[in-house]
C-alpha cells in the first residue's frame, strides 16, 4: 500500500511524514510513505494525507500553483475512493470556503464538508485566540480513526494551534469537538474523508494511535 | 474540559549544540539538543523551545539539521527562535520541522515583517519574542521598555504598546522575557507579565527568573500568562516536568497529565 503526503510548500510537512513513518514502523504495516507533489504519484496512491500550516488562502494558492495536483487528489479520493486524512489547514481545505485573510466571498475549498472556515470566538473574553496548546476531545459520533483512544475530560489530549475552524453545516460531518469558550470543531468526516483541526503529528500518543487507525481504516 | 496551561522548557543552542548546559541523568550526550528533546518529550513537556544563538550561516545549517532530527523523533510541538530576518528563514524552519517561529529583533526593527509573516504562514505560527526591562524609577508608575541584542540595546519602545502593535500586525503569541529577572531565580516579573497579558488577545508565555515551582504557579495566577517557560530548573534536574505539573495541578491550574 502507498500513502501520498501532499507537498505543496506548506510548512510542517516533515513532521507529518515522520509521524506517519513512525506509525507504519510501530504497527509493522507494509506501507510505503511518499512525500510528494507529483500528480502521477498522488492519483495512484492508496491513501492521501493533506497536512497544512498557514493561512487558508495562502495554502490554497500553494496547492493550485502545482499543475494537476488538485485534480490528482480528486481523482484518488473522489473517483477511486482512497481514504483521505486532512490535518489543520489541510482539514480546513475540505470545507466549502475559507474566510481567513480574504474578502466576504471567501476562498473556495474542496466542498467535501459543507460549511465555512470561520474564526473561533470564545464566549469568555479572557480566553485567548489563537487556541494554542493541549485540550481534550468530546466525541459527537463514533469514527473508526478514534477506535480505542480514550476521549472526554479524562481522556488523552490533542495539540491545537489555530484561530479558525470549520463551522459544519451537516450534523453528521462532525465527529468531535473540543471546548474553548464553547464547542470548537476538532474532527470532521464524510464518507472516505476525515480531518483533524489539531495536529496528530504533534499529539504524541493520541496522534500516533489515530494515524495507525487511519492506515487500517477501510471506509 | 479546557485548554491546559503549558509548561515549556527552553534550550539555548548554537551550531546545532546546546550551549547553556543541560545536566540530566541518563543523557548520552548532554550537548545534543535532540537527546535533550527526547528526554523532555518522554517527560511530558507540552512544547519545546529552541533559541538559536548562532551567528554564522554554517551554524545555521547545523540548526536546520538539529530541528529535522528532533522532529524525526519527537512528536511534540517545537518553537524555534533566533536570527529570523527573512520570510525564507521562516519557511526553512517550518519545513525542517518547527511548528512556530519566534521573531525578536526583526519585529522591533520592522513590525510590518510580522504582518507579512502572518499573512504567509497564519497568525498561529508567528511568535514575537519581547525582551523587556523596567525603566521607571522607584516610586514612579511601572514602565517597561524593549531591549534588543540580548538586552544590550535600548530602543525606547514601550513593551506593552509594542505587544499590542505586533498582535495587531498578526502575532499569534507573545514570548515575554523579563531581562531584569533572567537568571535570577527570584520569579517572573509579575507586574510586567500581567500588564502585557491583559493588554493583548493572544496567549502570553512568561519567561525569565524561575527558581522554584511556586514561580510557575504565580506566572499563571498573578501574571495571567497562558504558558510558562523555564530553562535551568529543568535542565539541571532541580525539578522534573512532572513535579512541576503536579505542583500546578495542586494549585488548581489545569495541566495535561496524560499517562
Amino acid at each position: 500500500m502507498s500513502v501520498a503526503i501532499i507537498d505543496y510548500g506548506s510548512g510542517n510537512l516533515h513532521s507529518a511524514t515522520k509521524a506517519f513513518e513512525r506509525a507504519v514502523h510501530e504497527a509493522g504495516l507494509p506501507i510505503k510513505i511518499h512525500q510528494t507533489d507529483d500528480p502521477d504519484v498522488v492519483s495512484k496512491a492508496d491513501r492521501i494525507v493533506l497536512p497544512g500550516v498557514g493561512a487558508f488562502a495562502d495554502c490554497k494558492q500553494g496547492l493550485d500553483a502545482i499543475p494537476g495536483l488538485r485534480d490528482s487528489i480528486f481523482e484518488a479520493v473522489e473517483d477511486r475512493g482512497a481514504p483521505f486524512f486532512g490535518i489543520c489547514v489541510g482539514t480546513q481545505l475540505m470545507a466549502t470556503r475559507g474566510m481567513e485573510k480574504t474578502d466576504h466571498k471567501g476562498t473556495p475549498g474542496f466542498n467535501w464538508i459543507t460549511g465555512d472556515v470561520v474564526e473561533i470566538k470564545p464566549d469568555d473574553p479572557t480566553l485567548k485566540v489563537p487556541q494554542i496548546g493541549w485540550n481534550t476531545l468530546d466525541i459527537s459520533r463514533f469514527h473508526p480513526v478514534m477506535d480505542g483512544i480514550p476521549t472526554g475530560e479524562h481522556g488523552l489530549h490533542a495539540y491545537f494551534v489555530h484561530s479558525y475552524h470549520i463551522a459544519t453545516e451537516r450534523e453528521e460531518d462532525l465527529i468531535a469537538t473540543t471546548n474553548h469558550g464553547g464547542p470548537v470543531t476538532a474532527i470532521v468526516a464524510h464518507d472516505n474523508k476525515v480531518g483533524t483541526q489539531f495536529h496528530p503529528e504533534k499529539s504524541q500518543k493520541l496522534g500516533l494511535a489515530m494515524i495507525t487507525n487511519f492506515l487500517k481504516w477501510k471506509p | 474540559m479546557t485548554l491546559k496551561v503549558r509548561i515549556i522548557p527552553c534550550l539555548d543552542v548554537s551550531n546545532g549544540r546546546v550551549v547553556k548546559g543541560v545536566n540530566f541523568v541518563d543523557l548520552v550526550d548532554a550537548g545534543d539538543p535532540v537527546q535533550a528533546a527526547i528526554a523532555y518529550d518522554a517527560a511530558g513537556a507540552d512544547e519545546l523551545t529552541f533559541l538559536d544563538i548562532t551567528a554564522s550561516s554554517d551554524g545555521r545549517a547545523a540548526t536546520f539539521d538539529m530541528i529535522a532530527r528532533t522532529a524525526e523523533q519527537c512528536f511534540m510541538p517545537l518553537t524555534v527562535g533566533g536570527g529570523v530576518r527573512e520570510i525564507s528563514d521562516i519557511r526553512k524552519l517550518l519545513l525542517a520541522g518547527a511548528d512556530k517561529v519566534s521573531i525578536n529583533t526583526t519585529a522591533v526593527n520592522n513590525p510590518n515583517f510580522v504582518a507579512e509573516a502572518a499573512d504567509k504562514f497564519g497568525n498561529q505560527c508567528i511568535v514575537v519574542a519581547i525582551d523587556a526591562k523596567k525603566v521607571s524609577a522607584e516610586g514612579e508608575e511601572d514602565r517597561w521598555e524593549i531591549f534588543t541584542h540580548g538586552g544590550r540595546t535600548e530602543t525606547g519602545i514601550d513593551a506593552v504598546e509594542f505587544a499590542q502593535t505586533v498582535v495587531a500586525k498578526g502575532a499569534g503569541e507573545i514570548l515575554l522575557t523579563s531581562m531584569d529577572r533572567d537568571g535570577t531565580k527570584i520569579g517572573y516579573n509579575l507586574p510586567l507579565t500581567r500588564a502585557v497579558a491583559d493588554a493583548v488577545s493572544v496567549p502570553v508565555i512568561a519567561s525569565g527568573g524561575v527558581g522554584n515551582l511556586d514561580h510557575l504557579v504565580e506566572g499563571i495566577t498573578k501574571g495571567h500568562a497562558s504558558a510558562v517557560l523555564a530553562a535551568s530548573i529543568f535542565h539541571f534536574g532541580t525539578y522534573s516536568i512532572l513535579e512541576a505539573k503536579r505542583h500546578m495541578h495542586k494549585a488548581g491550574i489545569p495541566v495535561r497529565l496524560d499517562p
